[in-house]
Parts: structure tokens; C-alpha cells; sequence
């Protein structure tokens, strides 16, 4: 089990959030800015469906041990990016036969080339993703659900799964770690159930929890708290934190700004297929370019600001929103005058 | 009264009958397929007839037992490779369209002019060239036996020796099933018919376990196709489309994924249509129904009660009603 991740023992992890953050301060906040220790290192992915182009990343990095938003406005790539990096879909750009060189897509995570490499073997690695549809194996058991994730276990090997006594030892280990998990994600009382019975947001739990089980160098969430129960979030996203402090670079795809400034160390920002800006959660926020590709020009009235909107400020908004108005009307006129 | 008891004695001398076994065996290497890992072959009857002429030229062509059942597991093997590998890693329905074709494929092969030497052509092996091996196996003193009212010779083609096979056989594969079953490689399989995706984003080989899966249905399908002939012969037209389609009836009706459920449905589907039959014969008078048409008849109600089932209780008799049903 080489890719697992005691709690204090990777060298070079910081386990110090604190001297994570000095260290990303010193970080250029520019797209496709190179990190102090990058876990993962994206060059050249491009995918195209049809005419369309959905991810255009020329180059990015993630820096390990550190909680990485990946945010943009729906439609701007982050799933599709995550397929591409996981091996569920190929990009464009992947090199052929003939071409093989500079400006084809690469990308190494925890030094290991992984352009090439089809799903399994990239979750093997230690990269393990979940989906933005839940992928919860509905007609399994939730403790199944769990068993399946873990790695190591021989009797997933035809031969050997005839003999009880050869994989009885391994699957008491794993069910007790599985039972670990699910009481930390609030699901135990409900391991004998089947995962189709669960509510939506509980099934987002399971699947986080059911990757967790192999002890992944990084993990890799497309909108977690979609659909979780709002009392649920605040200690969900104290069990994210608790992941990192323990070892597992995260990587997540999130629409709640709550979320993304409450625990994110870095965030990256995507619009329509390319990376437009890079920086920590409170500045990037501010910046130019993220504001007109995705937060629009209300981004610090919505966006997890901690105040709640009061009559006021949504008076004040409507007035803005008012006057915008009527500029557009004005320009409109103005044009159809020209015309 | 009397008619009551032999109608019953005729039902359960069906329901032991080596050709039950055969089909419950069958529907025991489909349940693998279908039931566990979502994998829809619809060409199961072309591994038993497989593994039927494999065993049955091998024999004829001076093999011992042994080496011809060997040729028979190769044959649905070789056989489980063609479907699977060019199938499996795209979506479900490729699999069911191919193993569909190349069901009929081996079927028309084996029934053509050009291998007659081979196959028999249309006429099929007759079984005495072939059973002679099987028969000397047998440890059963010569003579025959009578426990209740089942009354056969020890040894004759269609006696107690291939009964006990068979339904010897059905025990040991029931016993292989409920082992994987509740193992790990059983649980990833479940997995794979849920969502292949999911398991493949644990850091599991998908297409290997299809493959696995594949192989391991077939095998035992070959099995069944040689209990299926030992008593009688191989036909190749005994062994198409609707046998496949008689094997999943079994299958669905005692519960698929369950691991008794394939044999119970095997053998209620050989007694629901006995007496079905047996009643229509003595109760339609002949001028309304011929004694051809109550086969076709019971044929009939056998696939209503299919619809109903599949209408009233998707899982099956023996099937979880939240485990398994038709529908996600
Ligand atoms: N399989 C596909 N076929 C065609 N277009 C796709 C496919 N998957 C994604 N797209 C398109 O690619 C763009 C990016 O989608 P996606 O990655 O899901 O965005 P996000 O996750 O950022 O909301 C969208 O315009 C979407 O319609
Ligand atoms: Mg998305």
C-alpha cells in the first residue's frame, strides 16, 4: 500500500496549514502559475465536441496538500476537465503515432505520466474522483458500497474469492475502516440499507466516503455539497479540512461561494474551456477577469460574503440593477439610431 | 383420484428428468451473466451447443471422457473470447446483439451441408455414437432400481447414472455460485451491473471482470449442453434462439441474481408446462384442440405467465424485491 497516507509521514506534505498558506502567498496569482510542490501538472489538454470547444487548459498546477477550488460558470469545462484527467474521456490533443511532441497533452500526477492510462489504473494511482451525477450503486448495500472501494482485498481474484479463509482476515480490516467512515459521514445507521434508498444528498456522502476507502493521495470532487442538506454542509466541509490535515490533496468542483472561501487554499477559475485566473479564495474573487466571465458585477453582494443581505442592500441592488437597465435601453436606442 | 396422482407423479418425474438438470445448469452459467455481473447474452443455447458437439466429435474421434469434456469447456471458452473481447468494453447492448448472431452463426454452421462428416449436418449426432464413455463411468451395478414410483435402469441412456450426474452437477455449481456469491469478486460483479463507471473510478478492471464473467457463464453452459445430450442427441436445431429464450424464463421466474433461483425456475418451467399440457389433453376435447396444439398451447401460457411475473413480481420468486427488479 504505497499510495496510502498516514496521518505525519509523507515527506513534503505540509501538514501545517498555516505554512501551506505562506507558501501559496508567495505564489504568482496569474492562470497557469507553477506551484512550490505541484502534486498534479496539467499541460495541453484540449477537448472539442463537434465544433465546440469545451477545455482548452494550457497549462495548470495543483499544489499538493492544499484544498483547490475548481469554480466557473455551468458549461465552463470543470466536469468534462475532470473526465479528461481521470480517464473517462481523451482529449483532442492526446498524441498519436505521428505526433508525439510539444503541444500534445500531458499531465503527471505524483510524478507518474498519466496521459495515457484508462480509469482504473488512474484511480489506482492514487487519483480518485467522484461524479456530479451520483454514482451510488443503488441495488448494493451502503457497507457494500464502502467494501467495494477499499483496495488489497484478494478475493476480488476469482480463485482465491471460492476460499473464504483466504479474504475473511482483509475484509474484517476494511469493514472496520468502512464503519470508521460511515460514522463520520452520518450514514452507519444506514449500512444495511440499499444505496437506492438514499436521498440525494446522502448518496453524495456515500460516494465521497466509498473513495475514500483506498486512501487516495488526492481526491478529486465535482460539486460535493450539491443537494446536501444545509445542517450536513457545516460538518461536511469540517470532514474535507480533516481530510487535508490528514494527507489528501483535494480538488473540488463547487458552486457554493460559501463553501469555496470557507475552505479553499487556492482557487483556480475556469470560463468556457480555459483557465482565466489563479489566487487565493479572498483575492481572486476581485479580480477583473473572473467578475466578467463568471461572478457577474453583483459578485459581492452573492458570494458567501458572511453578512446577510439585508432590505437594504437589496434595495440597493434593485436600484443598480435598475439603472443598468435603462443604460442597456439607451445603448439599444442608440445602436437602432445608427442602424 | 387416480388421475390426480399419476398428473403428479408424471409432473415430478419431469421435474428430476436429466433435461431439467441441463437447464438449470444452463440457467445457472446464464444467471452469472445476467444475473450478477448485467452482461445480456442472448446466445446462451450456442454455449451449450458447443460444448454438446465438442463433446460428442471428441468421443467419436477416440477421445476419452475426460479430454472430450476438456474440448467441450475450450470450445464455449474460445468461444466466450470471440463475444467478449471486441464487446466489452463498449456498451451492454453490443454484447447482446453480437452473442445474439453468433448464436444463430453456430447453429447454421453446425447444421450445414458442408460439415456433415463433422456435425451430422441438419440430422445431428446420434448419441450412441458418443454416450458409450459416459455409460461405462458408471459404478451402478447393471439391472434397474425403483425408489418411489421412478423406476429406471441404473444405467441405461436415459436412467438413475445421468440423474445423478446431472442433478450431481447442479449441486456443485449451486455450491461454486453461493461461494462467489457472497465473495468479494461476487460484490465487484454486482457492482459492474449497477454502474461499471462507478467501479471503474475505484481503481477496478472492468472489462477483465466482464470477461471473467463471461467465461465462466459459458463454461458452465457447455456443461449443461453435455447433460442435455447424453440422454438423447445432439440436434442443432434443438439447441437455438428459443432454448436461450427458455433458459432466461427459468431464470427470471425463480430469480435472477439469486442463487437458488435459476434451478427452482428451471424446473417449475418443465412442470408448469407439463401440466399445462397434461391438462389442455384431457380436458379440451380434440375437435377444439389437438394434442400437437396443447404443446404449442402450453408454450403459450408459458409466456404469459412471464408477462405476469415480470408484471407482478419483477424479482422472481426467489428474488429481493428491492435487490432485483427489471426496471433502473
Ligand atoms: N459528451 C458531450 N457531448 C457534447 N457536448 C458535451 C459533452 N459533455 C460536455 N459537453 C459540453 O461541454 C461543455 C462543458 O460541459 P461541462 O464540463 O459539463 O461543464 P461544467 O461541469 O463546467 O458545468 C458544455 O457546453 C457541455 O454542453
Ligand atoms: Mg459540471
Amino acid at each position: 500500500m504505497s499510495e496510502t497516507t498516514a496521518t505525519g509521514t509523507q515527506p513534503g506534505y505540509d501538514y501545517d496549514r498555516v505554512e501551506l498558506r505562506k507558501k501559496l502567498a508567495t505564489v504568482d496569482k496569474a492562470p497557469g502559475s507553477s506551484k512550490p510542490d505541484s502534486i498534479l501538472t496539467v499541460d495541453n489538454v484540449v477537448r472539442r465536441f463537434g465544433g465546440m470547444t469545451a477545455v482548452d487548459v494550457q497549462h495548470v498546477e495543483v499544489q499538493r496538500g492544499a484544498i483547490t477550488a475548481l469554480i466557473g460558470p455551468n458549461g465552463a469545462g470543470k466536469t468534462t476537465f475532470f473526465n479528461l484527467l481521470t480517464g473517462f474521456d481523451k482529449p483532442n490533443s492526446a498524441p498519436t503515432l505521428t505526433n508525439r511532441g510539444a503541444g500534445t497533452a500531458r499531465w503527471v500526477f505524483n510524478g507518474r505520466a498519466m496521459g495515457a492510462v484508462g480509469a482504473a489504473k488512474v484511480a489506482k494511482s492514487g487519483m480518485v474522483r467522484t461524479f456530479q451525477l451520483t454514482k451510488a450503486l443503488s441495488r448494493l448495500t451502503v457497507m457494500q458500497n464502502m467494501l467495494l472501494g477499499a483496495r488489497d482485498q484478494p478475493g476480488e481474484n476469482f480463485f482465491v474469492a471460492i476460499v473464504k479463509p483466504l479474504w475473511k482476515a482483509r475484509e474484517a480490516e476494511i469493514e472496520a475502516k468502512a464503519a470508521d467512515l460511515l460514522k463520520r459521514f452520518k450514514l452507519y445507521e444506514k449500512k444495511d440499507d440499499y444505496a437506492g434508498s438514499l436521498s440525494g444528498g446522502q448518496r453524495k456522502l456515500l460516494e465521497m466516503a466509498r473513495a475514500l476507502m483506498s486512501d487516495p493521495a488526492m481526491i478529486m470532487l465535482d460539486e460535493p455539497m450539491a443537494g446536501v442538506n444545509p445542517a450536513l454542509t457545516q460538518s461536511l466541509l469540517g470532514h474535507i479540512q480533516s481530510l487535508r490535515d490528514e494527507g489528501t490533496t483535494v480538488l473540488f468542483v463547487e458552486h457554493d461561494m460559501h463553501m469555496v472561501r470557507h475552505i479553499s487554499d487556492w482557487v483556480i477559475v475556469m470560463a468556457e474551456g480555459r483557465i482565466v485566473a489563479e489566487g487565493p479564495a479572498d483575492t481572486v474573487m476581485d479580480d477583473q477577469a473572473v467578475i466578467d466571465a463568471y461572478l457577474g458585477a453583483h459578485h459581492d453582494t452573492d458570494l458567501g460574503d458572511d453578512s446577510l443581505l439585508t432590505d437594504e442592500s437589496i434595495e440597493e441592488l434593485e436600484a443598480e440593477v435598475k439603472e443598468e437597465d435603462a443604460a442597456r435601453v439607451e445603448t439599444e436606442h442608440n445602436e437602432e439610431g445608427k442602424a | 383420484m387416480d388421475y390426480l396422482v399419476q398428473l403428479f407423479q408424471s409432473l415430478t418425474v419431469q421435474a428430476l428428468a436429466p433435461s431439467t438438470a441441463a437447464f438449470a445448469i444452463a440457467a445457472i452459467g446464464l444467471n452469472v451473466h445476467f444475473g450478477f455481473a448485467g452482461l445480456l447474452n442472448i446466445g446462451q443455447a450456442a454455449f451449450l451447443l458447443l460444448g454438446a458437439y465438442g463433446f460428442a466429435i471428441s468421443i467419436d474421434r477416440g477421445l476419452p471422457l475426460f479430454a472430450a469434456v476438456l474440448v467441450a469447456l475450450l470450445c464455449a471458452l474460445l468461444f466466450a473470447f470471440i463475444l467478449g473481447l471486441p464487446t466489452l468494453k463498449l456498451r451492454g447492448d453490443y454484447l447482446a446483439i453480437v452473442t445474439i448472431s453468433a448464436a444463430e452463426i453456430i447453429r447454421m454452421v453446425g447444421r450445414s451441408s458442408i460439415l456433415t462428416d463433422l456435425t451430422g449436418g441438419s440430422n445431428g449426432i446420434t448419441g450412441n455414437t458418443y454416450n458409450g464413455p459416459f455409460q461405462a463411468l458408471s459404478p451402478l451395478p447393471d439391472g434397474s432400481t425403483q425408489i418411489l414410483w421412478f423406476d429406471y435402469d441404473n444405467n441405461g441412456v436415459n436412467g438413475w447414472w445421468i440423474r445423478i450426474v446431472g442433478w450431481g452437477l447442479v449441486g456443485v455449481f449451486l455450491l461454486l455460485i453461493w461461494a462467489l456469491a457472497r465473495s468479494p469478486w461476487g460484490r465487484l460483479l454486482k457492482g459492474i451491473r449497477e454502474d461499471e463507471d462507478a467501479v471503474r473510478s475505484l481503481g477496478k478492471n472492468v472489462y477483465s471482470y466482464k470477461l471473467q464473467a463471461l467465461v465462466l457463464g459459458g463454461l458452465i453452459g457447455a456443461v449443461a449442453g453435455i447433460i442435455y445430450v447424453l440422454p438423447s442427441s445432439v440436434q442443432p436445431d434443438g439447441l437455438g434462439r428459443s432454448t436461450t429464450f427458455f433458459i432466461y424464463t427459468a431464470l427470471l421466474l425463480g430469480g435472477a441474481a439469486t442463487v437458488f433461483g435459476p434451478v427452482l425456475g428451471a424446473i417449475l418451467f418443465f412442470v408448469m408446462r407439463l401440466l399445462i399440457q397434461s391438462l389442455a389433453q384431457s380436458f379440451i376435447p380434440d375437435s377444439i384442440m389437438s394434442t400437437q396444439q396443447t404443446v404449442q398451447f402450453s408454450y403459450v401460457l408459458v409466456g404469459v405467465a412471464l408477462m405476469c411475473l415480470i408484471i407482478f413480481r419483477p424479482q422472481g420468486i426467489l428474488g429481493n424485491k428491492k435487490e432485483l427488479s427489471f426496471s433502473v
